[in-house]
């Protein structure tokens, strides 16, 4: 019998993780990053790091199903005649005709509309099938201007206009040739098949200033009416949010690097920008700071899934809060049922990332004829409706439990930490303890 | 409250209804110009005393004919849509910004961003035009008769831009299917614009866009023509030296 030494266990580096050497094998082959949709998917502090309190003896709860919660929130009443009145707090956030099927937008209009609130376009323009199907819709104002035209302006509800986004703050977008249509190819403007580079930067303004003159434009066009967002990704929450308010906002949305884009670096998409439970705090405290607080209303977006985050954001002081990918998700998005497929793409139900190309076996992130029937929008808009409802009835659990007759109602207070570092982003005390770090001088 | 206040504007002899800025406020102005309806008889209008005022007649969708009487600032005639709009002086940023149809003229010069994303529409400035003259143009005419700055018809998309005199620097940058017409030197061509030849159907094109912009005694055999080398319309790893 030979004597063998103790074999080592084989270690793979935690620097070098599989992910990693295979995107340096897949760099050295291609020679081109790695482009892909969908937001930041490293784990980041997020809601999951924050509990609520619930009532107890200084603090007593609402009666579920019984007692009265209100979740209806007015956006825009800061100048607009038309404010948008919005029955719960959750609303759609801006996707591209384009970047998604026709049938996909009609869902989204369907389902937004079916629960009492708003949609969004996106950078590619307003198309009949979200025009047609969603009640309240919010026209995006684009870098690109792509499909831009004063009719559509004026036939939306309010307008956004788009300084960045949270997957990509100073970034633009790129919608890969293949996914360029007859339809979409006339919409933008430009020759079928070529790659369309959307804007980084506005073509006719450039800081705080002419964006104040911008918006007055906007507002000269559509006589006053609708309320004017501006979106920003989460880079400066703090200043950002107090530029947009002296610009003459009516409402800011700041979306965190959770939140989903439809084709961006890999490189950008996870190392650019600050997760969605770092922007909060900062944004509502340049609100209160300008005593703006609940005048022009803040909305927040990036990683929202289920009715704990929207309570979660609307305690720490926003007035509501937009969905993208939990919404293509209730629309039929990464459904295992297309396992296979999405085996064939190299990929797995779950993880398909690379909406840029057109190919979504679930056929929401295509201009593919045939892929794109596998959307019924009537169906999909039903599913995402229900969605809807239960982040809805989820939220006003929590909000009753803490005593709360309006989603409004909830506050920080409500809230403790459990990690150090979402005691400190979200200015919340760490779960046990009375130490918000960063307060008082600790 | 726009009727009662329309009222308050009064006629010359011409019977142009005037509008001075002077006395009532923007807001009137604009309301009382998307007041307007099809076939109204209100075709004349004159605007008296901007004094640099922003939006000056924003989002007209109605064909009348507007004359400002001074220099404007941002966005004059911004969104237009039929309007013929002439400013008797110099314009700020953005003039004619997305315009669709109709016709801006600016007498003086034109600050940068002029045309910026425009769909259709022609846009003359008599004078110079500053930077970015151009930039991402959809579909629109514009003719300066004096000289354009740098980074003019950035992402061109589509439509035409004419200048009768001299180019800045980095003309046409990541161009697309625009077309240029440069009758003076132009300081550097922008990545994928190159010289392109002027074939008989861009010779009549041109005269027919110098023709729209009353330009007489220039000839279009006096200019060059530029526009897209296409090699940057799909991405190529090999191309990244470009940007």
């Amino acid at each position: 019998m030979t004597y063998r030494n103790p074999p080592t266990t084989p270690r793979k580096s935690a620097t070098f993780d599989d992910y990693t050497l295979s995107e340096i094998r897949r760099a050295a082959a291609t020679g081109i990053y790695d482009i892909r949709g969908a937001g930041a998917k490293r784990k980041l502090p997020h809601f999951d790091d924050l509990l609520f309190l619930g009532a107890s003896i200084s603090r007593y709860p609402l009666e579920g199903y019984r007692e009265r919660c209100d979740t209806s929130v007015v956006l825009g009443s800061r100048h607009a005649k038309k404010p948008i009145e919005l029955k719960i707090p959750i609303t759609i956030a801006g996707m591209s005709f384009g970047s998604l099927s026709g049938p996909a937008k009609e869902a989204l209009g369907r389902g937004a509309t079916l629960s009492g609130t708003s949609t969004t376009t996106g950078d590619g323009g307003m198309t009949e099938e979200e025009r047609g199907h969603s009640k309240q819709l919010v026209y995006q104002y684009l870098p690109s201007r792509y499909g831009m035209n004063p009719r559509d302006l004026r036939r939306a509800d309010a307008i956004e206009v788009v300084v960045g986004q949270g997957a990509k703050p100073g970034g633009g977008g790129m919608l890969l040739g293949q996914k360029i249509s007859d339809r979409v190819a006339e919409m933008r403007t430009l020759p079928k098949g070529i790659d369309q580079r959307s804007a980084s930067r506005h073509p006719d303004w450039t800081g705080p200033d002419d964006l104040e003159i911008k918006i007055l434009e906007l507002r000269e066009i559509t006589d006053w009416e609708k309320p004017i967002y501006v979106k920003v990704g989460g880079a400066r929450p703090y200043y950002d949010t107090a530029l947009a308010v002296k610009a003459g906002a009516d409402v800011v949305v700041v979306d965190g690097m959770q939140g989903g884009t439809a084709a961006t670096q890999e490189v950008f998409i996870e190392n650019v920008g600050q997760p969605t439970l770092a922007c909060i705090r900062p944004a509502v405290q340049a609100l209160q700071d300008l005593g703006m607080h609940r005048k022009v209303q803040l909305i927040v977006s990036g990683g929202i899934r289920n009715g704990a985050d929207v309570a979660k954001a609307l305690a720490l002081g926003v007035d509501a809060v937009s969905i993208g990918t939990a919404a293509l998700v209730a629309l039929g998005d990464n459904d295992p049922r297309w396992e296979a497929d999405y085996n064939e793409l190299g990929t797995t139900a779950g993880a398909y990332d690379d909406w840029h190309e057109g190919r979504d076996p679930a056929g929401i992130t295509t201009q593919d004829p045939e892929l794109m029937k596998r959307v019924d929008p009537i169906a999909a808009g039903r599913r995402l409706a229900n969605y809807l409802k239960v982040m809805t009835l989820e939220a006003q659990t929590i909000a009753r439990a803490c005593g709360k007759n309006s989603l409004h109602n909830l506050e920080p207070e409500d809230l403790v930490a459990l990690t150090i570092e979402a005691a400190a982003m979200a200015g919340v005390p760490l779960a046990g303890t009375n130490w918000i770090p960063g307060k008082n001088g600790f | 409250m726009p009727a009662t206040n329309v009222s308050k504007a009064t006629r010359d002899q011409s019977h142009a209804r005037v509008f001075d800025l002077a006395e009532l406020s923007l807001r009137e102005l604009n309301q009382a110009l998307h007041q307007l309806t099809p076939g109204s008889n209100e075709t004349a209008w004159e605007v008296l005393n901007p004094k640099g005022s922003h939006s000056v007649a924003v989002g007209v969708d109605q064909p009348v004919a507007i004359d400002v009487r001074g220099s404007v600032g941002y966005y004059c005639g911004g969104m237009n849509a039929g309007g013929a709009i002439t400013v008797h002086g110099s314009a700020g940023p953005g003039v004619g910004e997305n315009m669709m149809s109709g016709s801006i003229t600016i007498k003086g010069d034109a600050s940068q961003y002029a045309g910026a994303t425009g769909r259709g529409g022609l846009l003359v400035i008599e004078g110079n035009a500053s930077s970015r003259c151009g930039i991402s143009m959809k579909g629109i005419d514009i003719v300066v008769h004096g000289n354009i700055g740098h980074m003019s018809a950035f992402m061109a998309q589509s439509g035409n831009l004419v200048v009768l005199g001299d180019a800045g620097d980095a003309l046409g940058d990541s161009i697309y299917e625009a077309r240029l017409f440069v009758r003076g030197k132009v300081e550097s061509l922008g990545a994928d614009c190159i010289a392109k030849e002027m074939r008989p159907e861009h010779v009549e094109l041109l005269q027919g866009l110098l023709d729209r912009a009353g330009v007489t005694g220039v000839k279009p055999s006096e200019f060059k023509r530029y526009g897209s080398a296409r090699t940057l319309y799909n991405f190529n790893i090999d191309n990244a030296d470009a940007y």
